[in-house]
Parts: structure tokens; sequence; C-alpha cells
């Protein structure tokens, strides 16, 4: 039986499976609930200084091979979610809090009150593609990463983790600036900008126009970013997009993730999903003769 | 076939003053107690639990809000968006049946009670409203061949208290293999009590704020659970040491607030 346990940044997951934040993160019980349905870690939603209540719906649409969604980061404020991360450290895994704020001191400060409700690890949303001066609006600028990536770190001691958005034409350029400002690792990908419209009535169907693709269209995306991702940054890299089965996460863990994390899938395969993916990456090292998970993270880059 | 596809408003039905029921035609196979997510378009999107199953469905709206307004201002040929069948339905099974309905709870159980009579099983139905003005589905039922009892609040019409109040004398007289309730949360939980300590089995639609409908966006986060893939029809021994059953929901921002 492969040995399924990673470690990332000083981290250990008894699994390589993460629940991606955006996804049932919004209340304690839902992250005890995936933990208990198999995650090796649980990512909140993004959490900011104040409640929001995002976007009017339709928040949600679904397409032939995926989700958009413009939520509009909706979150209860950092007040409020420190009573969700009391009733979320019953999981038996490890909580990281995901952060947004509109400049570096609101994100460290978001930070360090989640560190003191005790999560093991801080994921920096710098990628979110549907909301004004948040998310990707810093993201896709690498001194501003770089810059919220160093005051992050230097305000807590856990973790840094930063979410990349692939809504830029190089994606290597973020990961290079979280790297050298010390980010103890890469998220990626976040949600592709997209948009769907409804003939019959002329509208998008989204109340804000645009919003984040998910689901298995943007799999070879995901894949593509952390392998670029891979052969150019020396720190963590955790590969998220599109990943419904086992196999999709070793194609994401062979392109060079340490480790993966799924969101829609909870939607195509119920909640069960995050078991079922551990068993069935256990069962393809089983079958190809691997003895971890560590022996395949990257092989895709291998020569011959 | 969950996805978002247009439909054309048929005819609406005035049910009460408050209330419309809008009929539209929708090959969907439902099953009752599912919900659609209807979408106003360029005003909201919004769950209804649909009060007709057939090929020409229906949602009975109560007017509460701007998207509901809406709905009750909608006319024939108007456009709405729809997206479901979503969610768990009613176990429709023994000899006999009790239906407990409070306000616009009635709608969810009318296809229910319609799958139980054409199975020959014999139902009673409570339906409650606060006056006799607002009973809802009344006709519908009698007409059915159910055994119809009605409760107003202010003792209008029949019976004067709760449908849970009434409920509870009913579950006295007769002996009922299962109960189906829909309506407000805190008249639910009186009944899910009453019937687990008679251990009958019973099952409760649950009504939350949702956004994505598919069990992924926790908007409708109900202890660990979501109301709309794990319910909105749930068994009632599942979820009543659930601190939020009755007490809690969660507003748009996510925070937990008391239900009024």
């Amino acid at each position: 039986m492969a040995d399924l346990s990673v470690e990332i940044a000083g981290l250990r997951l008894r699994n390589p499976v993460m629940l991606a934040s955006g996804i049932l993160g919004e209340t304690g019980s839902s992250l005890v609930r995936v933990a208990e349905a198999g995650a090796g870690a649980v990512v909140t939603k993004s959490i900011g200084a104040e409640p929001r209540e995002g976007y009017p719906n339709p928040t949600v649409v679904e397409l032939e091979a995926g989700i958009i969604n413009a939520v509009g980061l909706a979150n209860p404020g950092i007040a409020a979610y420190v009573d969700e991360l009391k009733v979320a450290a019953q999981a038996e895994v490890p909580v990281i809090g995901s952060v947004f704020g509109k400049s570096e001191g609101e994100m460290s400060e978001i930070a360090s009150l989640m560190e003191e409700a005790g999560v093991s690890a801080i994921e920096l949303n710098l990628s979110c593609p549907h909301a004004r001066n948040v998310g990707a609006e810093l993201g896709k600028d690498p001194e501003t990463v770089g810059s919220v990536v160093s005051a992050v770190k230097k305000s807590v001691h856990v973790p840094v983790f930063a979410k990349i958005t692939p809504n830029v034409t190089d994606v290597v350029d973020a990961a290079l600036a979280v790297a050298n400002s010390r980010g103890d690792g890469i998220v990626a990908i976040n949600t592709v900008k997209a948009m769907a419209i409804c003939p019959e009535t002329g509208r998008p169907f989204l109340s804000n126009g645009i919003g984040g693709l998910s689901g298995p269209a943007i799999k070879p995306i995901g894949v593509r970013c952390v392998y670029e991702l891979y052969e150019n940054v020396d720190i963590p890299i955790v590969g998220v997009g599109g990943i419904l089965t086992g196999k999709d996460a070793l194609e994401y863990l062979m392109a060079g993730a340490k480790a993966v994390q799924i969101g829609s899938a909870a939607y195509y395969r119920g909640i069960e999903v995050f078991g079922r993916v551990v068993e069935e990456i256990g069962q393809f090292l089983d079958e190809y003769g691997y003895e971890s998970v560590g022996d395949v993270v990257g092989i895709a880059h291998d020569e011959n | 076939m969950t996805r978002t596809r247009i439909v054309r408003v048929e005819r609406t039905d005035v049910e009460c003053s408050h209330t419309v029921t809008i009929r539209f035609q929708d090959e969907s196979l439902a099953r009752p107690g599912q919900f659609v997510m209807v979408w106003i378009p360029g005003l909201d999107e919004v769950p209804m639990s649909f009060s007709y199953i057939g090929d020409l469905k229906g949602v009975t709206v109560h007017n509460v809000g701007e998207a509901t307004a809406a709905l009750h201002d909608a006319s024939r040929g108007d456009k709405l968006g729809i997206r479901g069948p979503f969610g768990r339905d009613y176990r429709i099974e023994g000899e006999s049946i009790l239906f407990v309905s409070g306000g616009t709870g009635a709608a969810s159980l009318m296809p229910a009670l319609e799958v139980a009579m054409g199975s020959g099983i014999r139902s009673t139905i409570v339906i409650g409203a606060k006056t006799a003005s607002e009973l809802i589905f009344v006709d519908r039922a009698i007409s059915l061949g159910a055994d119809v009892r009605i409760s107003t609040d202010d003792g209008s019409k029949e019976y004067k208290g709760f449908a849970s109040d009434l409920a509870l004398q009913v579950l006295q007289e007769g002996s009922f293999d299962r109960v189906l309730t829909c309506g407000p949360e805190r008249m639910m939980k009186t009944v899910v009590t009453a019937c687990l300590e008679k251990g009958i089995p019973v099952q409760v639609s649950l009504e939350r704020f949702m956004r994505c409908g598919m069990g992924i966006c926790d908007s409708c986060s109900f202890g660990g659970l979501h109301v709309c893939v794990d319910g909105p029809v749930f068994d009632g021994k599942d979820i009543i040491e659930i601190e939020d059953f009755g007490v809690f929901r969660r507003s748009a921002d996510g925070s937990r607030e008391v239900i009024p």
C-alpha cells in the first residue's frame, strides 16, 4: 500500500487531497464534514475584514464542462468567522485560512487573527477574478504580490501560500514574486475569467456578467500552469482546477504539484469525492508500483 | 437535465391575496419535494419547491420580497430561467400518511399528496394559515379525496391554533405510518418532536437562502448538511439534534441569524 502522506512547507498531511477555497468553507461544520469525507486538509472560504453579501443571484451557472461563478467573496467578516474556525478545529486535519483584502495591511491583520484562531497555514487569495480592488486586481501585478506576501509573512508564524491567477500572460511572474518574498508555497490555479450569455434573454446568466470558470474545462490549463511553475520556482506548488478523479490529481502531481485541491467536483461527485480521489490515487500508485505520492511529483519533466 | 433553460409563463393562478402559482411547460422529471432555482432575468434567482410536477409544472410564490413580488406580477408569456430539479424528495409509502402544512408549505406537499392518493394511501392533510383568507390548496386537497383538516391561528375557520397543534390532535385520533411536513420551521420542529416520541417516521422540508443549489457554495449550510443536496426534504431523526433546526439560518454574508 503506497504512502499517501505528504509534507508541504512543514505541514504534514495524511493525503495530498485538500478542499479548495470558496467551496463548502463558509461554515465550520462544513469544513469538519469535508475532513470526515477524507480530505487531507481544508481551506476556508476567503475571509475579509468586514461582512460582505456578495453579488445578487444568479451567482452560479452550469455549462457543458464546467461551472461559472461570481459569488463576489460573500463572507461574514473575520470577527464572526472566528466562531466558525472554533468549530472547524474539530476537524482532524489542518485548517488553512484563506484571506482576501484591499491592501497588505488589511490582509496581514486578517491573517494574524486567523493564526490566533488556530489555522495551520494561510492562503492568500490574490486571484479571485470577479471582485473589485481585491483578489486578482492585486494578483495581476507581481510587485504587489511580493509586497503582500512579505507583509503577511512578517505578521504570522504559520506557512503562507499564495493562490495565483491564470488570467495573466505569464503565471511565472507572480510565482517568482511569491518565492522571492519568502512565501512558503503557490496554489495554482484560481478560476479562469469567463462569461456565458443566455440567447433567449440576451443577458449574461450571472448578475455580475463576468465570473470564474471551474470544472473539467480548466484542468488542462491548470496542469500547464503547474508544469510551467515547477520549471521556474523552487517552492512547493499545490495544484487545483478541474480535478474530478484520482487520475486528474495524478496529472497535477506529475506536472509538479506536491498536493492538490478539489472544489467543483463536490458537485459532480458529491462530498464523498475527497475520500474517493484519495482511494483512486492510492490504487493507481499501487498498480503502477510507486511507493509514495512523492515518487510521482514532477515526473512529467523527466527526460526519456 | 439540471442546467438553465428558459420557459414561458403559461398561466398564473391566484391562490390568496399574497400568493400566486406560476405554471410553465418543462419536461424535466421532478419528484414531490424537489425544487428549482427560478431566474427572473435582470433581477434575482430564488429556490422554489414545485407545487405541480407534471409537464405543466408549477411553483407557488408567497410575495415576501423583490424577487417574489416580480414573480407575483408575472403574466402569460413572460420569460423565466429555471434550473433543477434539485434535492431529495419525500418518501411516500405505508398505508396511511399525515401531511402537515403551514402557510405556503402546502405548495411543496401537494404533489406528494397527489402521489399518495394515486397509490391508494389513506391521506389526511392539515392545512394551516394565519387566517381563513390565506388558506391555500384546500379545494385541490378535497378534490383529490384527502381527509382535509383546517387550522387558522385566529380561529376564523375551523380549528383555532397552529397547524402543529391540530396535527398533534390528529395524531392522537388516528394511526399513521408516516408524517410529512412543510411550513414554518418552529411548527415543523414541534411536529418532528411529537412524531419521534411516538416512533412515527417523519420528513420535513426546509427552506434556506441558496446560491448554487448544487452543494458547493455552502450558503445553505445546516449543521454540516446542505439543504440543497442533502435536503430540502430531511428525515426528522437526522436533524432533530442539529442546533440550527428551528432556531438559526444563514444570511447572504454567511453569518448566523435567528429565524424570525
